[in-house]
Order: C-alpha cells, then sequence, then structure tokens
C-alpha cells in the first residue's frame, strides 16, 4: 500500500510540526472556549434553556472551531512556500487530499475531545456514547469538505473570508443533522431514534469524500 | 453572426409573445382559486421563477463537469453566465414566496422545507460569485467556481433531505396530485414555457456579452 505510506508522511508532517508549535490546537481550542462561554452569556443560564440551546451552541462552535483550523491547515503551507515542495514532491494530488484530510480530522478530534468534557462540565450535561459517535461522524463531515475548500481559499485574495463564505452553506446538513441527533442524545433518546439523523451525516461523508477526493486536483494545479 | 443575431431577435420575439399570453392566462383567463382566492394567482409566477432557477443551476453544474474536463473556456462562460442568471431567479424566488406565504401562512418566512433549500441554495450560488471574484487570475477564478459549482449542487439532494427531515409542515407538492384543473395546468405550462424562453435569452445575451468582454481584453493586451 504505498498509497496509505505517503499519506501516512503527510500527516505525520502535520502532526510534528503542530506538537512542535501548538498553533492550532491551543489557539482553536481557547476560541471554542470562549465561544461557549459568550453563548453562556447570550442564552442566559437557567437550566431549562440550557437544555433546549446546548445542542445549538455545540454544533455552532464546533463549525466555528472547524472554520479556524481549516484556514491554517494549509495558510501555513502556502506562508512557508510548503505547497510548493508538496506540490513537486512524486506524489499524486489525491495523496496530498488525504494527507491533509486526515491531519486537519486529528485536530479536530484532539480540539473536540478536550472541549467535549468542559461543555458538559459548564452545562451540566451528561456525556453519552451517542454523542461521540455524533461528533466524529460530523467532524469527518467537516475536514472532508472543509480541506478541499481550504486548499482552494488559499489560492484567493482575502483568503480567511473565503473558506467560511463556502464552507458554511455546504455543511448546512450536517449542522442540521448533528443539532437535532445531539439535543436527543442529550435527552437520552435510544440509538433507534437517532439513526435518520446519523444516516444522512453519514451519506454526506461519503459522498463528500469521494467528490473532494475526485476534485482535489483542479484546486491546486499550477 | 447574423445569423446569432435573428435568432436572438426570433427568442426575444417568442418570449414577449409567450409573456404577453401568459399574462392574460393568469389575469383574465384561469379562474381564481377556491381557498387562497386571488393571491394564489402568484403561483403562475412563483413556480416557473423556481423551475428556471433550478434548470440554470443544473446547467451550471454540466458548464462545470466540462471546463474541467474539456479545459475550454467556453463552458466556463456558459456555467457562469447561467449561474448569475440562477441567483437573480433564485432572489424572485424567495421575494414572491414571502409575498404568498404573508396573507397565507400569516408570516413573511418560515423555516419551511422548500423555502429553506431555496435560501441555501442561493448562498451556494452567491459563493460561487464571490469565489470567482476573489481569485488572483480569470483562469484560477474559473478552476475554483467550477470545483464550488459541483460540490454545491450535489449538496442540494442532501440539503432538502435533512431540512425535510427538521420541519415538516409545508402543503404537499399538488401539482403532481392532480390538484390542478385543466385551465391552471395549462396556465402553469405556457407560464414554464414563457419563463424558460427568458431564460435562454438572458443566458445567450450573458454569454455573448462575456465574450466581446474577453475579446476586448484580449485586444487590449494587445494594444499595450
Amino acid at each position: 500500500m504505498r498509497f496509505w505510506r505517503k499519506v501516512i508522511a503527510i500527516t505525520w508532517k502535520d502532526a510534528l510540526s503542530e506538537m512542535r508549535t501548538k498553533e492550532i490546537v491551543f489557539s482553536v481550542l481557547v476560541f471554542t472556549l470562549l465561544v461557549i462561554v459568550i453563548f453562556n452569556f447570550a442564552f442566559g443560564a437557567t437550566q431549562e434553556t440550557m437544555a433546549l440551546v446546548a445542542p445549538g451552541i455545540l454544533w455552532v462552535t464546533f463549525a466555528f472551531a472547524g472554520v479556524l483550523s481549516l484556514n491554517r491547515s494549509f495558510i501555513l503551507e502556502k506562508e512557508e512556500g510548503c505547497l510548493e515542495g508538496l506540490m513537486v514532491c512524486p506524489i499524486s494530488r489525491e495523496v496530498i487530499y488525504v494527507g491533509k484530510m486526515l491531519g486537519s480530522l486529528l485536530f479536530m478530534l484532539i480540539i473536540e475531545a478536550i472541549a467535549l468534557p468542559i461543555f458538559a462540565f459548564l452545562f451540566n450535561l451528561v456525556l453519552s456514547l451517542q454523542l461521540v459517535v455524533i461528533t466524529v461522524l460530523a467532524t469527518v463531515g467537516f475536514v472532508a469538505v472543509g480541506t478541499l475548500f481550504s486548499a482552494l481559499a488559499v489560492n484567493t485574495r482575502a483568503r480567511e473570508m473565503v473558506l467560511p463564505i463556502l464552507f458554511l452553506p455546504i455543511v448546512v446538513p450536517i449542522i442540521i443533522c448533528a443539532v437535532k441527533a445531539s439535543g436527543l442524545a442529550l435527552s437520552g433518546e435510544p440509538w433507534s431514534g437517532l439513526s435518520s439523523w446519523l444516516q444522512i451525516i453519514g451519506a454526506f461523508d461519503a459522498i463528500f469524500l469521494v467528490v473532494s477526493f475526485l476534485v482535489f486536483a483542479f484546486v491546486i494545479e499550477e | 453572426m447574423k445569423e446569432n443575431h435573428i435568432f436572438r431577435i426570433g427568442l426575444g420575439g417568442l418570449s414577449f409573445i409567450l409573456f404577453v399570453g401568459a399574462l392574460y392566462l393568469v389575469f383574465l383567463y384561469v379562474p381564481t382559486e377556491e381557498t387562497m382566492g386571488i393571491v394564489q394567482r402568484i403561483f403562475y409566477f412563483h413556480v416557473p421563477v423556481a423551475w428556471v432557477a433550478f434548470l440554470a443551476f443544473f446547467i451550471v453544474f454540466l458548464g462545470s463537469i466540462l471546463y474541467l474536463w474539456k479545459r475550454d473556456s467556453k463552458w466556463d462562460v456558459i456555467a457562469n453566465s447561467s449561474a448569475e442568471v440562477g441567483v437573480v431567479f433564485t432572489t424572485l424566488v424567495l421575494i414572491t414566496g414571502s409575498i404568498w406565504a404573508k396573507p397565507i401562512w400569516g408570516v413573511w418566512w418560515t423555516w419551511e422545507p422548500r423555502l429553506t433549500t431555496a435560501l441555501v441554495l442561493w448562498l451556494i450560488y452567491i459563493a460561487y460569485l464571490i469565489v470567482r471574484s476573489f481569485a488572483t487570475d480569470e483562469q484560477r477564478g474559473a478552476r475554483f467556481a467550477a470545483v464550488v459549482a459541483i460540490v454545491g449542487f450535489i449538496d442540494v439532494p442532501i440539503v432538502a433531505l435533512a431540512i425535510t427531515l427538521w420541519r415538516t409542515q409545508h402543503p404537499g407538492p399538488i401539482i403532481f396530485q392532480g390538484g390542478l384543473t385543466p385551465p391552471m395546468l395549462l396556465t402553469l405550462i405556457v407560464c414554464v414555457a414563457a419563463f424558460t424562453t427568458l431564460y435562454s435569452l438572458l443566458l445567450i445575451q450573458r454569454v455573448s456579452m462575456k465574450n466581446d468582454e474577453i475579446e476586448i481584453s484580449r485586444l487590449q493586451e494587445l494594444s499595450s
């Protein structure tokens, strides 16, 4: 499996530079906490309102955190001229896509693994396996399209602006399903009640992993 | 060049005749709907406009695939022009939908599945136009926009599915259940034909304008 060895090399490169700088995970985590705290002020903190708005707050926060960390993913490559380096490597564009995608997925999952317990703690909620599954599935969808658009946005003017404008309307289905499913999970619904929402997220993930994989080469050629 | 000109005038004439016919049918011929009353006549405007918006975005999708495949800027010009027309028509869908919703549902806006899908669709194609204008050069903009169009179009059914599951309170699509009387159906068909002709005309005009723009900037480069 030469393909996967090359992919892992790119993901490892990202992980290594992240371990040295801690730039993405640390700053996005702080941002995530700030958003959660600010939402808390916006909605008041009674127990009933919290149960109602908590899933929404969670997913707005994760969507914004996703935009922030995905933006960094390619801006770092661009600033140091690494993207040119990657492109002259004897590897296909698809390898770059999968490698960068796995790197972003890893960072997002680390951020969420820390943010979720803090969120549950601050809002007095009970974490469940369901919520973890929803988060992982939705994050795969986020990074699948996010990596594609991040590579696109970095080559435009006003690049920090372009990613959210592209990313947010496309991930609307994920946000709807993740909010709904999280709400049900937090109110103790069994798995069967969540299945239709999880199926849509799963379908989104599968479709956009394939589509992004196929069109990624058009985004970073030249 | 000459033939093209005659064709466009012909298409313009056809569109004019169809619209006069459509206006006659909508305001004088078709009976007023029983429960909704006079306001229901906006239906004959709203539905064809929505149809044209979807058609326009489908053309954007096809044009984008062909552009990425063949690398002929002709396809990009078609996709771009169709996206502009599509955004205008989606805006009209949202406006006419709101005008219709106010007297019937009592609110200008409700997060009803088709309304919400139309809004998301509108946002995706606004992003399509923004990406193009933010690109550093023409070719790159064309490639980026094509990628956005492909991803965006594939996203639409998933958006519709998710929103439908999220909010189910809309009146079902009456058209396919035989809920329209023959005069209503006739009026609708004429209106759809009129708007589709108008779309073709706008698309052709916009494409030829864009081609002229490309030609002018090429000449400018030569002379400078």
